[in-house]
């Protein structure tokens, strides 16, 4: 009886490892939500998960088996009713900050919103220099 | 032997390009009225150069051509069982044999500016062949020390290793040999920006030898990215068309960079104001060309584009990269100052436009930039960092709206100060559209805001687009002018593309029986049969797929999933249904246990709108290169008539007529 339990722990351990190639893909790696607007929203969500094994791919764009059980996770859990950010958090929580294109201000990504900010000080500092002293440049001309 | 003649060629060119380099340097120390006597050796050696290195790619595309097995590259990228054209076009689908046709467009571009260009002063042109060569030098040490293309393999390879299966497409024949011809048009204005500044030369002259370049590289990378996006749209099977891969923004840095220099250039041209921003730009746009070189050719990304994986070689160009770049960016520190400030407008202007949307596109190239970079900066640190459309689409278009604002407005307005008020019309039709197309969108249905704003800016562009010819005798409007006016609107044909792809596309992924129809929008589609075909070097697997619209006649479409032998790989060949509105793209994906086949069909409204409007675009572009070049001509022609005409007084004795000026 244990052996058997053994047995079947063991092999539903080894299942995962066996999926990545021989499997064939899971039913919602394909197929669509049978709910509009579920699948919207499964569809929008995959839209911003990295396919990990692909070059900048998001796993909506992606043959990769791989790319194809993430989708079955996503479309599967949307359907349990889990909302879109829940299930980005189970996906970060189990493949790291890198699987999300979303971008997260962290302490890693911070630079990323700060330097957009500088460019916009700096872009209306450069407009405010080159168009704005035009105009004092004309009042001084007028004026002298 | 002929691969032999390709490699003395490659050594031959470096030696000349040094001979450049150094006679067009001489010509700077000559006094001015005098030639150096070193100095008239730069125009032939650019001249010989380019000859020289276009032949070494000739023998290259020979050897492809042949199938010279004996060659380390040939062996490694081609297969003698390959269609001709891919054989041909395998010669740039590698490291070495890109960076051959890379620096066969420098050289060429070099000799045909040495050949054809008499307007600028000696001096100038001296040190732009100076600069030009020692761009050159650079590249040719690059190719003969760290990435020989001519090298033999001690014994003949049996057999070629083949091309990647995703390469063997005739968007590869086009697409980098156009973009790597824009890309290096660009080095000659950098090199021309480099000599004006040296020489103290940063004038409207020199704007107009300049600004043919730079519309021409304009063009070809328009066309490029273009040609490119389409490649990637048809080829990877997910009806994506801009994954904001890096390797997609090494191509886009560039344009975003001529497209500033462009309309600074003809500022510069036409009214002599913005000269220290026109050089920037110039060194920008080069140095964003190298850095996008950098990225696809050193191997520090990982992607279907990156043939090479070899971080000696990538250590080589970044080392080139720091020289030139910072090289560029210390003269123009040191000389800047030096260059007068040019001609002042007022803040509502058309200078005044143009400034603004440079300083946008810059921003844009900024933020393209740091989000291709930041990620491989933190991967040095082994801090793994995604950066994708969720960032790159609004960060984008914070810039971008403002940018396509004044874009509507920019070319209605008057040279150096303009009131506002006169436009009132204009500027309330344009409010209107936007507000008004918006409105009326949100009124059918949810859709996400960036294409909603995409759709209402791309209806006020397409209208203020062709607002300049109002109240003009159509027929008297200059070529140029057209040029700009088809260009804008080409922008907006394209936005508009975007924006209804981004808000209405309909997807459908279903199992499918043989025989099984299925539904997406108007279409009804039915898998009629799956049946195995063969192709030179594939074998694949083809579905019948009957597309009827609303229950008309049906349309069959054949996708396959290919499997190429050597190197074995599969791809998948999606199949496209064009209709005037919109494309029906269809893909066949494995087969379920059950016998079912995996079918995925989109439905993209108006999504060929995309590239309608960047050829569009690049028409834009020749069109205006057309226009300047017949002005050009009629100048040259009535000014030698003149000449002619005051030799032909003087020979009479009569007194020279005293000029109108």
């Amino acid at each position: 009886m244990i052996r058997w339990v053994l047995a079947l722990a063991l092999s539903v351990l080894a299942l995962p490892l066996g999926a990545q190639d021989s499997m064939p893909p899971a039913p919602y790696a394909y197929n669509q939500l049978d709910d509009p607007r579920l699948e919207a929203e499964a569809s929008a969500l995959m839209h911003t998960l990295r396919c990990l094994k692909c070059q900048s791919q998001s796993i909506a764009d992606s043959d990769a088996p791989m790319a194809g059980d993430m989708r079955h996770q996503v479309r599967s859990r949307i359907l349990a009713g889990e909302s879109p950010e829940q299930i980005r958090i189970w996906l970060i929580a189990r493949y790291g900050d890198y699987v999300s294109y979303e971008p997260e201000v962290s302490s890693t990504t911070w630079p990323l919103f700060a330097i957009p900010v500088l460019v916009i000080l700096i872009v209306a500092g450069v407009l405010l220099r080159r168009l704005g002293k035009r105009r004092s440049d004309d009042d001084e001309g007028a004026a002298a | 032997m002929i691969a032999e003649i390709g490699l003395a060629a490659l050594w031959l060119a470096a030696a000349l390009a040094v001979l450049q380099m150094v006679s067009g340097a001489a010509s700077l120390r000559a006094a001015q009225g005098e030639i150096n006597p070193l100095a008239i050796y730069a125009r032939p050696a650019a001249i010989v150069q380019a000859f020289l290195a276009v032949l070494a790619f000739v023998t290259l595309l020979y050897s492809f051509a042949v199938t010279d097995l004996s060659l380390k590259l040939v062996a490694s990228n081609s297969h003698s069982m390959k269609p001709m054209l891919y054989k041909l076009t395998g010669t740039w689908g590698n490291h070495e044999g890109s960076m051959l046709l890379w620096v066969g467009v420098l050289a060429a571009s070099g000799g045909l500016l040495a050949g054809f260009e008499k307007r600028l002063p000696e001096r100038t042109m001296g040190a732009t062949l100076a600069v030009q060569g020692f761009v050159a030098l650079g590249f040719y040490a690059f190719l003969l020390f760290a990435s020989n293309p001519f090298e033999r393999l001690p014994v003949p390879a049996p057999e070629g290793n083949g091309l990647n299966p995703l390469l063997q497409d005739i968007g590869l024949a086009i697409h980098p040999p156009t973009l790597y011809a824009g890309y290096v048009g660009l080095s000659v204005a950098f090199s021309l920006a480099m000599g004006a500044l040296m020489t103290r030369e940063v004038n409207p002259a020199f704007a107009r030898v300049m600004r043919p370049w730079v519309l021409g590289a304009w063009v070809l990378l328009t066309l490029g990215i273009t040609a490119g996006s389409y490649w990637a749209y048809y080829e990877l099977g997910w009806g994506g068309w801009w994954f904001w891969d890096p390797v997609e923004n090494a191509s886009l840095m560039p344009w975003l960079a001529a497209t500033a220099l462009m309309h600074s250039v003809s500022v510069l041209a036409a009214r002599d104001a913005l000269r220290t921003w026109t050089i920037m730009l110039g060194v920008l746009a080069f140095s964003m060309s190298m850095l996008g070189t950098f990225l696809v050719r050193s191997g520090v990304l990982t992607s279907v584009h990156a043939f090479a994986v070899d971080p000696e070689r990538g250590a080589f160009i970044l080392g080139l990269l720091g020289l030139y770049i910072g090289g560029a960016f210390t003269i123009f520190a040191l000389r800047a100052g030096a260059v007068a400030e040019g001609k002042r407008f007022a803040v509502v202007s058309r200078e005044g436009a143009l400034v603004f949307n440079n300083v946008m596109l810059s921003a844009i190239l900024a933020i393209v930039l740091l989000g291709t970079l930041y990620p491989l900066l933190t991967e040095a640190f082994d801090v793994r960092v995604s950066v994708g459309p969720p960032y790159f689409n609004p960060a984008g278009a914070i810039f971008a709206v403002p940018m396509l604002l004044v874009m509507a407005v920019g070319p209605l307005l008057r040279w150096k100060s303009d009131k506002p008020a006169r436009l009132q019309f204009e500027l309330a039709l344009i409010a209107a559209l936007v507000i008004g197309v918006i409105a009326l969108v949100c009124f059918f249905g949810q859709f996400p805001l960036l294409p909603l704003l995409g759709l209402g800016l791309a209806a006020a562009l397409a209208v203020a687009a062709f607002l300049p010819l109002k109240g003009r005798n159509l027929r008297r409007v200059p070529v140029a002018t057209w040029g700009m006016v088809i260009a804008h609107f080409g922008i907006a044909v394209s936005l508009f593309g975007m924006a209804c792809e981004g808000a209405f596309s309909q997807e459908r992924l279903a199992a499918v029986a043989p025989g099984g129809t299925e539904q997406i929008g108007d279409f009804a589609f039915t898998l009629q049969s799956v049946t195995p075909v063969a192709g030179p070097n594939w074998t694949a697997l083809e579905a019948q797929i009957a597309v009827s619209q609303n229950g008309g006649e049906p349309v069959i479409l054949t996708p396959q999933a290919r499997n190429f032998w050597s190197p074995p790989q599969s791809t998948s060949e999606s199949a496209l249904l064009t209709k005037w509105n919109g494309q029906l793209y269809a893909v066949i994906g494995n087969q379920a246990e059950d016998g079912r086949w995996q079918i995925r069909v989109w439905w993209k409204p108006f999504v060929t709108f995309i590239w309608y409007g960047g050829i569009l675009i690049a028409l834009g572009g020749v069109l205006a290169i057309a226009g300047r070049v017949r002005v050009d001509v009629k100048r040259r022609s009535a000014a030698s008539k003149g000449a002619q005409r005051r030799a032909d007084l003087e020979a009479l004795g009569a007194a020279d007529p005293v000029p109108a000026e």
